[in-house]
Parts: structure tokens; C-alpha cells; sequence
């Protein structure tokens, strides 16, 4: 699994939230643009949006860096993308959510609720010989969860795409998802893929 | 004004002649008969019967183009759709505005595999600029405005509306004014450009000592052809057109340069190597004029001036991009650049084409393809409306015919269609009755396609046919000749018909050219003749086009022939 922006292969991640049209065939347009301009989707989610008929999509997207840097310019030229924003370089707050069900016999059970704890994440199903958890976060931290719950048996593992906004401006007048000094984001953290959800 | 309860049918009728259409091409089969029912009751709208959808669109396509309006073909469901394909793919490479309508099985069939059912707007996504399926008769009025409202702004492309039968038949009301309004929020059409990429542009352009315009499709799709003239001229700029910019400054011009690339002419190619400043007009820098990427042009620095911003970065750098309609873009920029000399650049330029002479042609008694474009461009004195399919007939016809008129050249560029030439011909020719046509074929390429004669010959029209006929797929030679090591496979045709005969039997005039000799007497027949003709120049059987940068190459790796 690629888990930095740079991933094994050479390839880029980029983090990019687009508006689009509530329409039929969209996410089929979509992918097939995805598919014919070897853009390869690491992650994608879909929902409504705040606005009526307008959903919000977030994706995470891998290729060659002269490949991946179009694929905003490429998104937008679909007719039922209303708005897209290329936010890897942006100052961003992002989280992904994975339900995993464990094994959870009773002499272990005590073990995993403390875990749980740690991680603090929400147990929301319990059954006689399994237990399902709800872990929200960057992808390390849920990875890094699902590493220790192996040792029990690990039953099911279903995982969302990543969600992402912009931070909104510290101060006014600023722009929403700069960093805390506009004019160099060189100086600056720029998160990656694996990092925690909120940097 | 109270709306009106009409068929989905008549919709598509009343919604198209608002859209200004006049003519169509299509074919009917059962899921599109209702609509075909309807055509009786519309004579405003003329119905072109093609022999095979391809045609249909292709004939749409150089309607289009020809025109500058939107260009229409209808298709049924299942094969007629799919046979639309290779058009619909053609038109979006080239950024030609048609608007296709397919029939589709009945609603309640959908999804059943029925007979003739195919998932056309899902075949169609990545041929089209966009695409519909409409599943109420309703939706049939602000579908057909916003379909030709995206294929014609902007970057234009095809657009897709497939109708399920019975949408057809399903009634519904339809007002003009109501369902015309565009609502795409979406959708962005650029006008002009940020003063910001205005103002670099124009400082590049006053700084260069050696700029060069290379002026693509845009500027013949934007019809910037004054503008771009007075860039030209203002600045004193030589002008290197694209294969698909052909026609769009007149070639007898003393700025004016030729087309770059792999069988560009050699002088061309270098006017772009040695220059400082490349000024690309609504060009996308096709791989066929850059070659390898890293050794183009690389002294030069680049304004890419297009309407798609997609384009700009995706396969040359731009050191000043802008966004922009090039009409309006051209608008923004001249009055604000010096007008100034570049004399000594101009005579390279000049240098340059006296050393490298591509348009020569060898001493032979033979009848060569060049030696049938040059007399065409002479007899006709570059004023046809000029079509052509694929292959070394149609480098030699971008080479060698000197266009005097804007927008008359119609080749398949980006896709790079064979038997584009024999139906583009006849949309050219319904969108321009006054001109004269000829279209120029390889005899491989005009046999894909050759069904539609029948088209031209049903509606009387006097496209002329110049089949450069060497009883080979000619480019296919030179590549097995040049990069197979003369491991020629499939390149010979040797059961071609008798295309005089031909010509015959599908009632048209026929004439064979042999001799160089013969050239003039029988274009100047062609021409006088009130019908469709076919000439058939028997060429010689194996020749190579030159100049040639092999593919992924530089003028590094030009090769000229040797006289």
C-alpha cells in the first residue's frame, strides 16, 4: 500500500475535492475519465453536499506527477463538475472512517475495549463471539489500529474514502486553507497521504 | 406564450429548427422511426439519407467545420449508434461541433439486451463532449438547446441525445422561450483572457528577436483570421500553421511559412527550432509537431493561447499561458504590443526556405501525388473548399495546396480517420452550395467510405473526387519501407474496382490521369462538369512523403529527399 506522497512506484497522491451535479452517469463519467487518462483513484468519496443537487466528492488520486497535475484541469472540463479544487498543497483537515470487526471471544474482550479506549474509538456492535468498532482518523492511525487487532482475528474490515476541507483562515482576510504564512509554502508542513487526519 | 402539447418527436423538430438547422444526415431503424414519422410535417428540415451512420457523421462533421454551425446526425439504437462512433470520435479529436440523435429501445426495455439495444451514452463517454440520455419527453426541448448550446461554445465536440422510443411518442409541452434557457453551472465558457496573462504575453512578444506564430484549429474555429493577420503583421512575425491551422492565413502571405512536424515542411520545423519565441494560437502541441518534448524548440520560449485550459502544460510547458476565446484573446493583445521589424529574422526565415526547398518536386516522367496536388492548387488557384482522408495523399495535399481562403481545409488531424475525405466532402459541399469541393482520397480510404457517392449523387452534389490512386496503402509502405526494414505486409491492394467504372455506375462522370500531361485538361473537365466526378490519378505505385521526423524525433533526425 502506498502511504506517502511519493509512493514506491514513483507516483503522486493528490488530495482533490470537487462539487458535481446530482445527475444520473456521473460517477461513470467520471471514473472513465479517471480509466483513459491513467489517473488511478487511491480513495474517493461521494455524498450529498449543503447545497440542493450538488454532492461533494473527495478523491485521492496516484499517476505520474506530470499525469496526476492535470487531473483538476481534466475534471473540471466535464460539464457536470461545477467546482474542483486541487487542495494537496493547501492547508487541509481531512479524516477517514473504517468499521472493523474483530474477533472478541470473552477472554480477550477486556484486552480490545482498552484498546479501543486508547484509540479512542466507538465499539457499536457487540455479538457473542465478535465485536464491531468505528475508528475515524488519518489513515495511520486507523492502520495502525487494524495492525494490533490482527492478533485476534481480524473478521471484516470496511473502509471509507478520505473526506477533506480546507482549514478555515486564522485570520481575516486570509484565504481558507492557506498555511500560516501565505507566501512561502516551502518552510512550511505539507501533509501526506499516511499522516494523521488533522495537521 | 402558452406552451404547446407536442410528440417528444416533434419536439426534436420544433427544437432543432430553433437551433437554426436546415440540414441533417442520418439513417433511419426502428427505435428513431417515430421521430422520422414526424418529418413530413417539418419541410424546413432537409433529411440527407447517408449509405452507413460513419458517413452520417463525417458528412455532419464537414458540415460543420464548412460552416461554423452545428452539424447534425441522426442514427438508430443498437448498430446505427455504434456505427457512429468513428465520427463522433473523429469530430471530438478535432473539436467539431455535431449533435447527434440516436434512437433507443423503448423504456421498459432498457437493460433487457433487447434487440438493438446498446448502452450508447456509455460507448459514447469518452468520443463526446458530453452526452444524454433523456427518459421524458419534457426533458427533450432543454436537452436538444443545452446539447447545442455545449457543442458549439467553448471547445467545440459532438454531443450525444439518445431517446428511447417511446419518449418519442410520449407527449409533452414544449416552449421555446422556457426551454432554452441554459442553466450549467458546470459549464464555463472563457471569453477573454486575465489582464495578468495578457501582460506577460505581451512582453514576451516585444522582447523575442525571432518569434513565431504557430497558429492551429483555434484561430479557423474562432474565425480570429483578421486578428491573427494583424498580430502577424504588426509585429512582423512569420506564420507556421498547424496541420489543422491550414487555411487559417492565406498562404500567398510573405509572413506566411508552411506546417511543422513529422511530414511538415523542413523549413517550417526549423523556423520553430531556431526561434526565441513560439506564439502558439489555439494549438495544443500535438505530437506530430513536437516529436520528442525535451528537444523541441528548445531555445524558444512559449505563450499557449488556447480555450481548453486541460491543454495548457500537458505535453509542453508554457512559460506564458492564456486562457482564453482566441478572438478575443488576439483582440486583447495586439493593441497593446509594439509594432516593430524583425528583419533579419525574417530573411533566416527566407534562407531557411531557399535551403531546405520541401516543396520541390523530383524530375520524373512519372505522374507523382505532389504533381496532382500542385495542379489542382493552380487550376483551382487555391480557392477549393479541400477534404482529405489519411496518409501520404493527405500530406502532400497540406503541403503542396497553396490555400488563398480561410477555412477551407478539412482533414481528419487528431484521430487521423481514413475515408473521412468521400462524406466530409459532402456536408462541405450541402454547407457551402457555391463553392468547389474536391476531395482528396487515397484509394484506400476512399474504399471505407466509397458507399456514400450514392449520397452525393442522390443530391446532386458536385463533389469532385481526386482519388490519388497507387494501388497501396501508401503510408503504411513508407513506415514498413523506413522502420520495418522493407518487410512489406499488407500494403498492397490488388483487386482495386475500375474507378472510372465505378464512377459510372453510380451515375457520375469518370476520368482516368495517367500523364502529367493530362492533369490540367482534366481538372479543368472536373470542374466544368455540373455533377459529382470521380478522377482517378493513377500515381506512382511507391513513394515515399518528404520531409519526415520520425516519430518522437527533433530536426535533429530530419530526413529530406535528396534531388
Amino acid at each position: 500500500m502506498t502511504t506517502s506522497s511519493n509512493g514506491a512506484s514513483g507516483f503522486k497522491q493528490r488530495t482533490i475535492i470537487a462539487l458535481v451535479e446530482d445527475k444520473p452517469g456521473v460517477l461513470a463519467r467520471i471514473s472513465g475519465l479517471f480509466r483513459r487518462r491513467g489517473f488511478n483513484i487511491a480513495s474517493l468519496a461521494v455524498g450529498r453536499s449543503e447545497m440542493p443537487g450538488l454532492s461533494r466528492m473527495t478523491f485521492v488520486v496516484e499517476g505520474p506527477p506530470h499525469v496526476v497535475q492535470h487531473v483538476a484541469a481534466q475534471l473540471d472540463r466535464l460539464v457536470e463538475v461545477v467546482e474542483v479544487q486541487d487542495i494537496t498543497e493547501k492547508n487541509i483537515v481531512w479524516r477517514e472512517l473504517a468499521l472493523i470487526k474483530v474477533n472478541s471471544p470473552s477472554e480477550h474482550r477486556g484486552e480490545i475495549l482498552e484498546l479501543a479506549n486508547i484509540f479512542r474509538v466507538n465499539v457499536i456492535d457487540i455479538g457473542a463471539k465478535t465485536l464491531t468498532m468505528e475508528v475515524t482518523g488519518g489513515r495511520n492511525k486507523i492502520n495502525s489500529l487494524i495492525e494490533l487487532l490482527r492478533r485476534f482475528g481480524i473478521r471484516e474490515v470496511i473502509r471509507t474514502g478520505r473526506v477533506a476541507t480546507l482549514r478555515g483562515a486564522l485570520i481575516e482576510g486570509q484565504e481558507e486553507g492557506a498555511h500560516a504564512v501565505a507566501d512561502s509554502v516551502e518552510h512550511f508542513y505539507t501533509p501526506t497521504a499516511g499522516d494523521s487526519g488533522s495537521v | 406564450m402558452v406552451a404547446k402539447k407536442l410528440t417528444g418527436g416533434q419536439i426534436v423538430c420544433e427544437a432543432l429548427l430553433n437551433e437554426g438547422v436546415d440540414v441533417m444526415f442520418g439513417l433511419p431503424g426502428g427505435a428513431i422511426l417515430p421521430l422520422y414519422g414526424e418529418l413530413s410535417k417539418y419541410p424546413g428540415l432537409r433529411h440527407v439519407l447517408v449509405r452507413h451512420e460513419q458517413g452520417g457523421a463525417h458528412a455532419a462533421d464537414g458540415y460543420a467545420r464548412s460552416t461554423g454551425k452545428v452539424g447534425v446526425v441522426l442514427a438508430t439504437s443498437g448498430p446505427g449508434a455504434t456505427n457512429l462512433i468513428t465520427g463522433l470520435a473523429t469530430a471530438m479529436m478535432d473539436s467539431a461541433p455535431v449533435v447527434a440523435i440516436t434512437g433507443q429501445v423503448g423504456r421498459a426495455a432498457i437493460g433487457t439486451d433487447a434487440f438493438q439495444e446498446t448502452d450508447i451514452t456509455g460507448a459514447t463517454l469518452p468520443v463526446t463532449k458530453h452526452n444524454y440520455l433523456v427518459t421524458r419527453a419534457q426533458d427533450i426541448g432543454p436537452t436538444i438547446h443545452e446539447a447545442f448550446h455545449i457543442a458549439r461554445t467553448g471547445r467545440p465536440g459532438p454531443v450525444l441525445i439518445d431517446i428511447p422510443k417511446d419518449v418519442f411518442q410520449e407527449e409533452a409541452e414544449y416552449d421555446f422561450e422556457r426551454d432554452s434557457q441554459i442553466n450549467l453551472p458546470g459549464y464555463h465558457v472563457p471569453s477573454t483572457a486575465d489582464e495578468s496573462q495578457i501582460q506577460k504575453a505581451v512582453e514576451l512578444i516585444d522582447a523575442a528577436e525571432r518569434p513565431v506564430i504557430l497558429a492551429g484549429h483555434g484561430v479557423i474555429i474562432s474565425q480570429a483570421f483578421d486578428e491573427l493577420r494583424e498580430l502577424a503583421e504588426k509585429a512582423e512575425i512569420p506564420v507556421v500553421t498547424t496541420l489543422l491551422g491550414i487555411s487559417g492565413f492565406p498562404e500567398d502571405h510573405r509572413l506566411f511559412v508552411g506546417f511543422p512536424g513529422m511530414h511538415g515542411l523542413a523549413y517550417a520545423s526549423l523556423t520553430l527550432d531556431e526561434s526565441d519565441l513560439i506564439i502558439a494560437v489555439g494549438s495544443r502541441f500535438d505530437d506530430r509537431i513536437v516529436g520528442d518534448p525535451n528537444r523541441f524548440a528548445t531555445g524558444a520560449k512559449k505563450i499557449q493561447i488556447d480555450i481548453d485550459p486541460a491543454e495548457i502544460n500537458k505535453s509542453i510547458t508554457a512559460d506564458a499561458p492564456v486562457i482564453g476565446d482566441v478572438k478575443a484573446v488576439l483582440g486583447q493583445i495586439n493593441p497593446k504590443i509594439k509594432s516593430t521589424k524583425h528583419t533579419d529574422w525574417v530573411s533566416r526565415v527566407e534562407h531557411l526556405k531557399a535551403e531546405h526547398p520541401s516543396l520541390k518536386i523530383r524530375e520524373t516522367d512519372e505522374l507523382l501525388g505532389q504533381h496532382v496536388i500542385k495542379a489542382l492548387s493552380d487550376v483551382t488557384r487555391g480557392d477549393a473548399i479541400i477534404c482529405t482522408g489519411v496518409g501520404q495523399h493527405q500530406m502532400w495535399a497540406a503541403q503542396h495546396y497553396r490555400f488563398t481562403n480561410a477555412n477551407s481545409w478539412f482533414s481528419s488531424g487528431g484521430l487521423g480517420t481514413m475515408g473521412y475525405e468521400v462524406p466530409s466532402a459532402i456536408g462541405a459541399q450541402l454547407g457551402n452550395p457555391e463553392r468547389l469541393v474536391w476531395s482528396i482520397c487515397g484509394d484506400g480510404g476512399f474504399q471505407m467510405t466509397s458507399m456514400e457517392l450514392a449520397t452525393a449523387v442522390e443530391n446532386n452534389l458536385p463533389v469532385k473526387y481526386a482519388i490519388l490512386n497507387n494501388n497501396h496503402l501508401g503510408m503504411i509502405t513508407q513506415w514498413q519501407d523506413l522502420f520495418y526494414d522493407g518487410d512489406f505486409q499488407a500494403e498492397t491492394y490488388t483487386a482495386n474496382p475500375d474507378f472510372v467504372k465505378l464512377a459510372e455506375a453510380y451515375g457520375m462522370k469518370g476520368i482516368r490521369v495517367t500523364k502529367q500531361d493530362q492533369l490540367e485538361g482534366a481538372i479543368r473537365e472536373a470542374n466544368e462538369h455540373n455533377g459529382p466526378v470521380i478522377v482517378d490519378f493513377v500515381i506512382e505505385k511507391v513513394d515515399n512523403v518528404y520531409p519526415m521526423i520520425p516519430i518522437g524525433g527533433s530536426v535533429e533526425d530530419l530526413i529530406e529527399e535528396s534531388l
